[in-house]
């Protein structure tokens, strides 16, 4: 088997009374792109949250590289600080620093770069998602939504994580950028061996990227396998998800007829 | 499974080899990966360069076991920016290499210093205040506008707004003023009385508590709490309305934000601010009598009942005149502030302080006028 670089072994989440997720077992091996699905309000922002540490499970663990991410070891946090990035929903980019600093922070909290080292890193990451040098010194207010999630897969690869968290990567941002994105991810993904967990309700993204796809349905995970092992899968959930005409269309698509036979 | 968060990552390493031919050659080992540079770099980079200025030298990647972007940026900085000449290397480590050729950090500039700065800056600070000024004439000329409105159409009135911010603004605020008030009251009533059993003059403490809370104290405490308590709520929340949008979404409803938003806050402060001024005084009048029951043995009963011979009556109108004025002009500065918010988090950090900052100097200075347009009111 290979190595799980997160484990969640019988995780619960709950806020008050209100139950979210009952019994979650999921492993995510090295170098893979696990896509999380599931409809709205299923949960599936909390669970990745769960596996950055920003919940804490009511019961069972995450471990993370190995390592319990609510153990007794504070320190954990900012180990995993750059073996991990993550791109939020909204991009959550610091709207009192500029485009450029905001993708130098991380790199100026290592505290043993030179400027000239780090303004090359941060141009050269900048160029990678596609941005202009011009738009460095905006402040993220003045940008697009699109060119804001850009910058924010900048700053969360800016520090060459091993691991990368995508909340939403391509919701809001026009087929043409979301086509762009998802080829960005991929060649980040065979570049630089990431292992990528990816929330997304884009059909045709969870298509062309995933490796292994985790449906999550009524507090449960209802499945966790290839797209193809899901979608061979019966549960109403899992037809009315991926069977609709938009998720026909996207495995046809990604694919080719195989599956729809 | 092993612990993978404890496995050592082989250190980078630079070794220089000159071969029997006298060619140097520079062999790179270990993982040039960021995690693994960023503890050696300040060793790395001087040998790094030292090694980069050496004439005619072969470079040789191919022990290395991982590297990154940053590692081939640091390489690529050591070679002049650009790719050393005699290069081997990994064939998959070859990508990385292939995209570097970027715009070098621009000079900083030094920009001359203006002679004329000062004026400028003067100039520039005039300008702002004068743009507040027109922006607030605005608001208060379409808040005119809009009373007009309601008073042809008394069922537009936002009831449950004003209703609900006078809740806020002035039952959720009698804590805090009768404490302060209280306090203040004991305080003066302390220090005046100490001064007057000097002269003999007990009984006049009843003057000067009377005189100071009601006509100036009282008004002028009561509005600098509401100014940084609810003048603050109101500009931050208008900012994060304008920060969701949600400025924007009533505007679409055609809801006009001086109506819904501003006008109830206006009215409801001119409602609450009075009341709490008569609270404040109140309660900072009952501080100053224990304070002075204690101090000079002035009964309970004689000072309530000099009090009203000790001050005309006119100047508790006075007072709660004030507070009406004070109301008023808190809401619309903090109304103000709240519209001019940018989305973003040090703009609305910036406006909350600046309209906590100018409410206050607005009730100071509005206090001074109104002691010299009233300066032969109440006073016997």
């Amino acid at each position: 088997m290979a190595e799980h670089v997160i484990e969640m072994k019988g995780l619960w989440t709950q806020f008050g009374d209100h139950i979210v997720h009952r019994d979650i077992d999921l492993g995510v091996c090295r170098g893979e792109i696990m896509s999380l699905v599931g409809g709205s309000g299923s949960g599936k922002t909390t669970l990745l949250r769960q596996m950055l540490g920003l919940e804490r499970p009511a019961r069972g663990e995450v471990l993370i590289f190995g390592e319990a991410l609510h153990g007794s070891d504070p320190g954990i946090m900012r180990r995993l600080r750059d073996r991990r990035g993550v791109l939020f929903q909204e991009g959550a980019l610091f709207s009192a620093l500029t485009v450029f600093d905001n993708v130098a922070l991380p790199l100026r909290e290592l505290r043993t770069l030179d400027q000239g080292l780090i303004h090359d890193l941060v141009m050269m990451k900048l160029r990678m998602v596609g941005i202009e040098p011009q738009h460095a010194d905006k402040m993220p207010a003045e940008l697009s939504g699109g060119m804001v999630k850009r910058i924010a897969l900048a700053r969360a690869l800016a520090l060459e994580p091993e691991l990368l968290f995508l909340d939403e990567p391509t919701a809001g941002l026009d087929p043409d950028r979301s086509e762009s994105f998802v080829t960005l991810i991929r060649e980040l993904h065979r570049e630089l061996n990431l292992t990528v967990v990816m929330v997304t309700h884009d059909l045709d993204t969870l298509v062309a990227l995933s490796t292994r796809v985790a449906v999550l349905c009524e507090q449960r995970l209802l499945i966790v396998g290839t797209l193809d092992e899901v979608v061979a899968n019966a549960d109403p959930f899992i037809c009315n998800f991926f069977m609709g005409e938009r998720g026909r269309r996207a495995l046809t698509a990604g694919k080719g007829a195989q599956y729809l036979a | 499974m092993p612990a993978p968060a404890t496995q050592t990552i082989p250190a980078p390493d630079l070794r220089q080899v000159i071969a029997s031919d006298g060619t140097r050659r520079f062999e790179l080992s270990g993982a040039w990966t960021l995690r693994a540079l960023r503890f050696r770099l300040t060793e790395l980079a001087p040998r790094l360069a030292e090694c980069a200025a050496a004439p005619s030298s072969q470079w040789d990647l191919r022990g290395v076991q991982a590297i990154d972007h940053a590692g081939a940026m640091l390489l690529w900085r050591a070679w002049g920016r650009r790719r050393a000449v005699d290069l081997v290397l990994k064939p998959e480590h070859e990508s990385l290499f292939g995209d570097l050729d970027l715009p070098a950090e621009p000079m900083p500039v030094h920009a001359r210093r203006d002679p004329l700065r000062l004026l400028v800056f003067l100039g520039r600070k005039l300008l702002s205040v004068l743009n507040h000024l027109t922006a607030v004439v605005a608001i208060l000329g379409q808040v005119v506008l809009d009373t007009g409105f309601l008073v042809r159409q008394p069922a537009r009135i936002p009831w449950r707004e004003i209703s609900s911010n006078i809740y806020r603004t002035g039952t959720q605020a009698l804590g805090i003023t009768a404490l302060v008030g209280f306090l203040i009251g004991v305080v003066l009533s302390y220090l005046s009385s100490q001064q007057l059993k000097l002269f003999g003059a007990d009984a006049f403490i009843i003057n000067i508590l009377g005189i100071s809370v009601i006509r100036e104290l009282g008004p002028v405490l009561a509005a600098i709490l509401i100014a940084g308590r609810s003048g603050s709520a109101i500009t931050a929340q208008l900012g994060v309305m304008r920060v969701t949008q949600e400025l924007d979404a009533m505007a679409v409803m055609g809801i006009p934000h001086t109506l819904r938003l501003i006008l109830p806050k206006m009215l409801a402060l001119a409602v609450s601010m009075p009341l709490i001024v008569l609270w404040t005084d109140a309660i900072a009048l009952l501080g100053g009598m224990v304070a002075a029951h204690a101090e000079l043995g002035i009964g309970y009963s004689y000072f309530l009942s000099s009090l009203p011979d000790a001050v005309p009556i006119a100047n508790l109108w006075l007072g709660l005149g004030k507070g009406v004025v004070f109301g008023l002009l808190i809401a619309l500065v903090a109304c103000h502030f709240g519209l001019r918010i940018e989305p973003n988090t040090e703009s609305l950090g910036i406006g909350t302080t600046n309209s906590v900052v100018t409410s206050i100097t607005v009730v100071i200075i509005v206090d001074a006028v109104f002691a010299i347009m009233f300066k032969d009111v109440g006073i016997s």
